[in-house]
């Protein structure tokens, strides 16, 4: 019988494939002997970022209930995956955060402020994302995606040395733009990583809900991507699994989806009752697990916790929300007329007409106000 | 040089130069490389600029603009092809929420100039899906330009200038017209994005227009002289910017004005551009403002289109219909016999 095939076109034979599936275990270091491997300042230096990562969260919570942001999705409970992902980017990379990725952002050295620009209500998206290499907090789920295969791919075409790392939760693996994005990478053999916060669930969506597939790192495999499943409560997995994934990119050996197994201890957001939708005991099952504590245990029974560095960690962390109570305890204020500045590059005459009505109302406003004195 | 060349070949071109002129300018979308698309628009690019300027991608077209918005992110300029109008629908979600956005949100930290050509409307014997005019989802988007060419020369010109404008534009291509020839000089100077063009100047009518629509609307005006009726073609040219000064002095000047377009009309341009007139020329009207438009129905099959489309008969008609002297002494006649 004579086969017969398509033009040549080099490819992996099916059988190379099998080393796309994730393993059947999500990747745990913490409590495992290869602890003890990992350099001890990088350990120190990862437990400072959660102590200050959850002092973070704890505070904006607390900020937003008290009515100083408009709206606050916190990652209580994923700080692990928020560390781990700021903590493998090179000065050159660029990070893709979606609105509950503030912590990461924050952690890229973006001050909190200016991160949190969207979410206290104003108008614009805070940082200048060309500095810090930040794609600005993106709210349309997946979307951003593709944003950073093509940025890659253009960063690749110029012959730079650049790796970006989108984040993404579980809910959105279900979006096309997600899956468009990782055929994309594929094909072009972009330099970037996908790393999924599975949290269990999309505002009220259990994951049962959401997928029949037997992990979210198994979606890599219908593409060609390499699928890697972590626990995302192991700050030490998270780090180690980011981090040979985005030495793979850099290397040229194309994009990872990384899969994180962890919980949203804190609801969706403010505005969200988490108590509609899961149990009590789930939660206290999670909190069991809370990464911010498993490394601490590590520390403790490894003798590297001394009160000194436990005692710093914590004062750079109040330091931080102090500085926050005081920020953001002042009002923005925006100003109308930069509703019109950036839409255009060259304003439209519509737009400009429209500009000089808002200009003539706040007018006749200012000079109402002052006129009642 | 000057000769008879396609408004195709002119496009074509503007992509060539615009690549040759700037390194930064990248190509792609599908069938676009080494078949040239399925219109030959891209013909030759991938083999003079190579597989990275000219690129072939996956079938996907939120994953084509997306990434393109990433790319532009990183400082390049992409122009995308969406195949066909109905097929750049899948690319919607990116082009409001990111395209059309980014500057705006971003205080022009990141500017997105992204061209995306849109084959657009019917006339050429598509089956559904393929001769869509979708202007209407476009033009209602703050943040984008969009801009549609009817001659050879504002093919080249208009495509370079959206090329080379930091803001995203649409690009409407009116597939009808693709393959219709004219005397053009390459590099002839056109008017900027924003100005609309007074193709016919007359004195009684104005008919607005653009794209698919110019020709059919010279046409009816030249039939229009022959009874009598002075009739003046503008060519918006652009959309987004709007440019109102060109088309109100003409208003102004005439009286009497009709719009025309494909699309349906329901809620669509020529309805904006009809309250525009009515709020900016109410008392220079001699009659209300008429439009001539497609049908409010899914596009016909190829079998069915050539009564969907605005011809030449229902704009004269639509002249017919602006309120004449003539009429009203026939009326007055009528009523005092």
């Amino acid at each position: 019988m004579t086969v017969v095939t398509a033009a040549a076109e080099p490819r992996p034979t099916i059988a190379d494939h099998t080393t796309l599936l994730p393993g059947d275990e999500p990747v745990r270091i913490l409590g495992t002997d290869q602890a003890s491997t990992i350099d001890s300042g990088l350990v120190r230096g990862l437990y400072r970022q959660l102590v200050l990562g959850r002092r973070f969260n704890r505070q904006v919570t607390a900020l937003t209930k008290q009515g100083r942001l408009a709206v606050y999705p916190s990652t209580t409970g994923q700080e692990a995956c928020q560390v781990g992902a700021a903590a493998v980017l090179g000065p050159q990379d660029w990070l893709f955060p979606t609105y509950r990725d503030t912590l990461s952002v924050v952690l890229r050295g973006v001050d909190p402020v200016e991160t949190l620009t969207l979410l206290r209500g104003d108008w614009h998206t805070g940082y200048d994302s060309r500095v810090h290499r930040v794609a600005p907090l993106c709210t349309p789920l997946a979307t951003h995606c593709p944003h950073a295969v093509g940025l890659a791919h253009a960063a690749r075409l110029r012959g730079d040395d650049v790796v970006t790392l989108a984040l993404v939760g579980d809910g959105a693996t279900s979006e096309g733009d997600f899956h468009e994005a990782l055929n994309f990478a594929a094909v072009y053999q972009s330099p970037t990583v996908f790393f999924v916060q599975n949290n269990r669930y999309a505002i009220s969506v259990p994951l049962s809900k959401q997928t029949a597939a037997p992990s979210l790192a198994h979606k890599g495999i219908g593409y060609g991507i390499p699928g890697v499943l972590v626990d995302g409560n192991d700050v030490l997995a998270v780090h180690t699994v980011l981090t040979e994934a985005m030495e793979r990119a850099r290397a040229g050996g194309g994009p990872t989806l990384v899969e994180a197994l962890t919980y949203r201890i804190d609801a969706h957001t403010n505005a969200d009752d988490a108590t509609r939708y899961r149990t009590d005991d789930e939660v206290a099952f999670w909190q069991e697990r809370d990464p911010v504590t498993l490394l601490e245990r590590h520390l403790r029974e490894t003798g590297m916790l001394d009160s000194d560095t436990e005692r710093r960690a914590r004062d750079a962390a109040e330091e931080m929300a102090a500085d926050l109570r005081t920020r953001l305890g002042v009002d923005a204020t925006p100003d109308p007329m930069d509703l019109f500045r950036h839409v255009y590059a060259e304003q439209t005459p519509q737009l400009r007409e429209q500009q000089t009505r808002l200009a003539a109302e706040l007018a006749a406003e200012s000079e109402l106000a002052g006129g009642g004195q | 040089m000057s000769g008879s060349t396609t408004m195709a070949r002119a496009l074509n071109t503007a992509l060539r130069d615009a690549m040759r002129a700037d390194p930064t300018v990248h190509v792609f979308g599908e069938d676009v490389g080494q078949l040239g698309g399925v219109f030959r628009i891209t013909d030759g690019l991938a083999a003079e600029f190579g597989e990275d300027r000219c690129a072939d991608t996956p079938l996907a077209e939120a994953g084509i603009l997306g990434t393109a918005v990433g790319m532009a992110m990183y400082g390049l300029r992409p122009v995308v092809e969406m195949q066909f109008d109905a097929f750049a629908y899948p690319a919607f979600e990116q082009l409001v929420d990111h395209v059309a956005k980014m500057r705006n949100r971003t205080r022009g930290n990141l500017p997105m100039p992204i061209t995306i050509r849109v084959p657009y409307g019917g006339g050429i014997g598509g089956v559904e899906h393929h001769s869509d005019s979708s202007e209407a989802y476009y033009v209602h988007t703050p943040g984008l330009h969009v801009v549609s060419s009817a001659t050879v020369a504002d093919a080249y010109g208009l495509l370079r200038q959206s090329i080379a404008s930091d803001d995203p534009v649409i690009f409407l291509e009116p597939k009808r017209l693709y393959w219709t020839r004219e005397d053009w000089a390459p590099q002839a100077p056109v008017e900027p994005i924003g100005r609309a063009v007074v193709r016919r100047s007359g004195t009684s009518v104005v008919l607005v227009t653009y794209g698919q629509t110019v020709p059919v609307c010279m046409e009816a005006a030249a039939l229009a002289q022959a009874d009598g009726r002075d009739v003046s073609v503008i060519d918006l040219r652009s959309l987004v910017p709007f440019d109102e000064e060109t088309v109100y002095a003409a208003v102004r000047r005439a009286g009497r004005a009709v719009v025309v377009h494909e699309a349906s009309g329901f809620a669509g341009v020529g309805a904006e551009i009809a309250a525009r007139i009515s709020e900016n020329c109410f008392h220079h009207l001699e009659a209300p403002v008429l439009r001539v438009t497609g049908f409010d129905v899914p596009y016909p099959p190829p079998m069915l289109e050539r009564h969907h489309l605005p011809g030449t008969d229902r704009v004269l008609d639509a002249i017919e219909r602006l309120q004449w002297a003539d009429d009203i002494e026939r009326a007055w006649h009528a009523v005092s016999a």
